[in-house]
């Protein structure tokens, strides 16, 4: 087994040393009824060939993003990612490191977590960021229960363009420590219709922008009118290329700001790993879930830098702590770091106005397809367009002319009565070829 | 001073820190210093390539930032050489034994690191239709079925994101579980002293109190204590096993027949799976949920931090509680369920946007395809073997914590053995930096004075084994020969010094801003 350096000689040596006669007796603790005498039914080991094979076989029954015309998007973008960024995450001193728990031996793990903490408060325009949670959904829980802790309060309002899985993480965790969950109905352009639900008994009110349906909202109104009635106002952002260009949640009043970090640098893989940007107003430091890297000294008056405020978390503070997350995203979160690294703000910018640029163009090519009307008043790289009939039908239907022709709102949300909603975005990685084909197969079958 | 055969001096006059030599410019060979990103002159700059944009802004008039995002951007020289250089001031399982106790730093094969990169994998949608995702699913579906039969466990969520992601996910089923069954005074979890942090942080995320279970003498359990504690208030015991300590828990049948008898369930803590996979199911042991780190067990890469994986197997009982989605076979092949109706009418919920942690179900499943069934077999019992040989070897010198009978996979060490050299096991540890190790977890278990608790995995050859024994034998020599300066001033040759953590605490500077706009911070002084 090329994985063992052990062989047989070693292992008679060995227990020679401990003084046990073979390696059952090092099982002795395991009851007699509970051991197993031999492998379990499972096949044998394989060759590196062998395993390449049958992984290649499976790989080669998806259709990737990139083998032609793809407008999926809902929480899940497809950007180019520079070649740097996944030979330096390669790297063994970052890829096979643990949690920076001897900050003597992973100054580069750290400070590149201080860096992105930098970079992701500057994106959200918040004071502070932590060192990433495991996607944006769970950061959205993570965001409700938060403003619970600080505000004393059991009611979080979700607008009803929040990502329908972000509302069903978030109720799914939140409801099971005894939050109570309002969720205004799915409306393309309703984020203000939280204002109705606000009262003295609400933790928080969270909106997103842009939302699920793609549409962008200033939400300054929406925080003014939560803080008047003493609650916090969280802002979700699934597509972080958007925050190089709107307005930041900061500059909107927002207290939280969670995203979805993977369209920086991560790629889309199947739904995970993803990261989650958390980011918050300095005040309410001591009350955030998850890691944070601190800049300190050394004995010799050094700058350094190593996790911080951990009376925080599980491992010091068990059931007192204000989350149980452990284990976070850190490769993700540097990937998304050296993206952006590389990037930087013009470069950012000059990203997201590329997006928004081929958004426009797809949503008039779309206004001009007969029998489809595009939905959304504002975006940034994403639409929703009524189709006739059953969009989940036509996505399916278009599958077998190999266009991925974007995501039926129906699949985030069967209850919502939004059957013929469908959900396209458009970044970078699109071509003028790839509109044009979406274009003709839709025109064919609403003419 | 002394030379090989040729004349070559094969080890310096005396250690460079001794010497008193200084560079002329403060450059430290290869290693090297590395500003921050933001401290660098080209905040305007760019290392992308982009084309220009095809129209403009105008019409989100009003929505657009007033004053453009501020961060810098590097040239891909410039980046690729920041990178390398912070890379070079980290420790890694690639560069030598990392013997973190719980942590299971066992090698990352990079045959898993080319398979999880294949586009059909890296580049799919999560909600790419059916048809156009039959691979993924495929994947899925096999990994679920080597989990459930390595496990002995009917059924698996495979969502969760990583371990403590896990445990709520098997926490939540329970709570449905029971609340189906009219049993919602049940308040309470019990679990041992001894346990990770995140068993008492989860139950009481998910609104248990917890209570703690006291343990034996030998490291395990105390069944007496349990049974009293039991109640029918008791929704779960949160038992991890083989447990923290490195033992495997000898009542464990008696363990889950009490709690089963109580009306409660067996929640296991995985983390320590790999230590018995092949030679144990918990399936046969009583259990009713338990999570399975993948970036243990399955080697998927730690990442320093993350992303982990951490899929929840469970009974008959709790399977019809578990959370969306997961893969089922339909006429036209494999497909997801995704909404809590139908035959997923009892789903308590949705853990994660999509379907979990894809990337890592795929090097999971290459590794797993690796060993095989007897490959696997044959990793725990190096695991528990290297474990056991290290205990052996340090046993003389070193006091464990369980002196009699094997260890599992880690061997758990006190501190009575330092007793009046004046050294903790923090600065014990922190020599090892100097000797080119990683640190063993320390102060873990909760149960153990000044715990030191290693975990070598079954990826260490011999020869490594003995350096690393070798290299603790002479700091234990040097510890109680009163050479404590090597200790309390330890670490010498790391990149960084022993750092302030209270002054981190106390001042928390979490991002870098400028003094003024577009000057740097003063640094930080210790007080």
């Amino acid at each position: 087994m090329r994985y063992l350096p052990l062989d047989e000689v070693d292992r008679r040596h060995m227990l020679g040393v401990i003084g046990a006669p073979d390696i059952d007796a090092l099982f002795a603790d395991v009851p007699a009824p509970a051991r197993l005498s031999g492998p379990v039914n499972l096949p044998h080991a394989a060759g590196e060939i062998e395993v390449e094979r049958e992984l290649a076989a499976l790989a080669g029954r998806n259709r990737p993003a990139g083998a032609g015309s793809f407008f999926c998007g809902a929480g899940a973008y497809r950007h180019h990612v520079p070649a740097t960024v996944d030979h330096i995450i390669q790297r063994s001193e970052f890829l096979t490191s643990y949690t920076p728990y001897q900050p003597e031996i992973a100054q580069g793990t750290l400070q590149v977590l201080f860096e992105f903490q930098t970079q992701v408060a500057a994106l959200t325009g918040m004071e502070v960021a932590n060192a990433s949670l495991y996607d944006g959904s769970t950061a959205c829980a993570e965001a409700v229960m938060m403003a619970r802790r600080v505000t004393r309060r059991r009611k979080a309002v979700l607008s009803g363009g929040l990502h329908p899985h972000y509302a069903a993480v978030t109720g799914t965790i939140a409801t099971a420590e005894g939050m109570d969950i309002v969720r205004r109905p799915a409306a393309v352009d309703g984020e203000a219709d939280v204002l109705a639900a606000i009262d003295s008994e609400t933790a928080c009110v969270v909106v997103q922008t842009p939302n699920v349906f793609g549409t962008v909202t200033d939400v300054t109104a929406i925080a003014e009118a939560a803080h008047a009635a003493g609650a916090l106002l969280v802002v979700v952002t699934t597509e972080a290329v958007a925050l190089g260009l709107l307005k930041s949640p900061g500059e909107m009043g927002a207290d939280i700001a969670v995203a979805e970090g993977q369209s920086l640098g991560v790629g889309l893989n199947f739904g995970g790993p993803y990261v989650g940007l958390f980011a918050c107003r300095e005040k309410f430091v001591r009350q955030m879930p998850g890691r944070l890297c601190g800049e300190t000294v050394d004995a010799d008056g050094r700058r350094g830098f190593v996790l911080t405020l951990s009376t925080r978390e599980q491992h010091i503070r068990r059931e007192k702590a204000t989350s149980n997350i452990c284990t976070n995203s850190g490769l993700c979160a540097l990937a998304f770091s050296i993206h952006m690294t590389l990037l930087g703000g013009t470069g950012l910018r000059r990203l997201a106005e590329v997006n928004h640029g081929r958004a426009r163009t797809l949503a008039r090519a779309l206004a001009g397809v007969p029998g489809i009307e595009v939905l959304t008043p504002r975006f940034f790289n994403e639409v929703a367009v009524r189709v006739r009939g059953s969009a989940a039908a036509l996505v399916e239907d278009l599958a077998g002319e190999d266009i991925l022709a974007g995501v039926p709102f129906s699949r985030l949300d069967p209850a919502a009565g939004l059957d013929d909603v469908l959900l396209l975005a458009a970044t970078e990685t699109t071509t003028p070829g790839d509109i044009d084909a979406l274009v003709a197969a839709l025109s064919r079958r609403t003419a | 001073m002394s030379l090989n055969s040729v004349g070559r001096p094969t080890r310096p006059a005396a250690s460079a820190n001794d010497a008193g030599f200084a560079s002329l410019t403060g450059g430290r060979g290869l290693l090297q210093d590395e500003a921050l990103i933001f401290e660098r002159g080209s905040w305007e700059g760019t290392g992308v390539d982009l084309p220009a944009p095809e129209a403009g802004t105008e019409d989100l008039a009003g929505l657009v930032r007033a004053q453009p995002l501020s961060l810098p951007g590097l040239s891909e020289p410039e980046t690729v050489r920041h990178y390398v250089r912070l890379s070079q001031k980290n420790h890694a399982i690639d560069l030598a034994l990392y013997p973190l106790g719980s942590c299971t730093m066992k090698h990352n094969p990079r045959l898993n690191e080319k398979l999880a990169r294949l586009p059909g994998f890296a580049d799919l949608h999560p909600l790419a239709p059916a048809p156009a995702v039959q691979g993924a699913l495929a994947l899925m579906d096999r990994l679920a079925h080597w989990l459930k039969t390595l496990t002995g466990m009917p059924a698996v969520a495979l969502s969760p994101k990583a371990g403590a992601h896990g445990e709520l996910c098997g926490l939540l089923a329970i709570r449905a579980a029971h609340a189906a069954a009219g049993q919602t005074q049940r308040r309470l979890v019990l679990t041992p002293t001894s346990a990770h942090g995140t068993n008492p942080a989860t139950a009481a995320f998910v609104g248990y109190d917890v209570v703690e279970i006291g343990q034996t003498a030998d490291g395990r359990v105390d069944l007496a204590d349990l049974a009293a504690k039991l109640s029918d208030e008791v929704a779960a015991i949160m038992v991890t096993n083989p447990n923290t300590c490195g033992l495997f828990e000898r009542d464990i049948l008696e363990i889950s027949r009490l709690t089963h008898a109580a009306g409660a369930y067996f929640y296991c803590d995985g983390a320590n799976f790999n230590a018995i996979v092949g030679r144990v199911r918990p399936g046969d042991l009583g259990v009713d949920a338990m999570h399975i780190n993948l970036h243990k067990t399955f080697s998927t890469p730690h990442g320093g931090g993350g992303p982990g994986s951490g899929p929840v197997v469970l009974s008959e009982a709790l399977a019809p509680f578990a959370p969306t989605p997961w893969v089922v076979h339909g006429p036209e092949g494999l497909k997801l369920v995704e909404e809590a109706e139908g035959e997923a009418a009892q789903a308590f919920g949705r853990m994660t946007a999509f379907h979990g942690q894809m990337g890592m179900y795929v090097r999971a499943y290459a590794y797993m395809l690796s060993h095989g069934a007897d490959g696997l077999r044959q990793a725990a019992e190096d695991a528990v073997l290297n474990a056991n040989y290290i205990k052996a070897r340090l046993s003389g010198v070193m006091s464990a914590a369980f002196p009699d009978g094997p260890c599992m996979h880690e061997a758990l060490f006190d501190d009575r053995w330092l007793e009046g050299t004046g050294i903790t096991t923090l600065d014990f540890a922190k020599a090892m930096i100097d000797e080119g190790f990683h640190p063993m977890t320390m102060y873990f278990p909760l149960v153990v004075h000044g715990a030191m608790l290693i975990e070598p995995t079954e990826s260490e050859s011999l020869a490594e084994l003995d350096r690393f024994c070798e290299a603790l034998l002479a700091l234990a020599g040097a510890a109680r020969a009163g050479d404590v300066e090597r200790f309390t001033a330890a670490p010498r040759l790391a990149p960084l010094r022993r750092l302030d953590e209270t002054l981190a605490a106390r001042k928390p500077r979490l991002t870098w801003r400028p003094a003024e706009p577009g000057v740097a911070p003063a640094p930080l002084a210790a007080e």
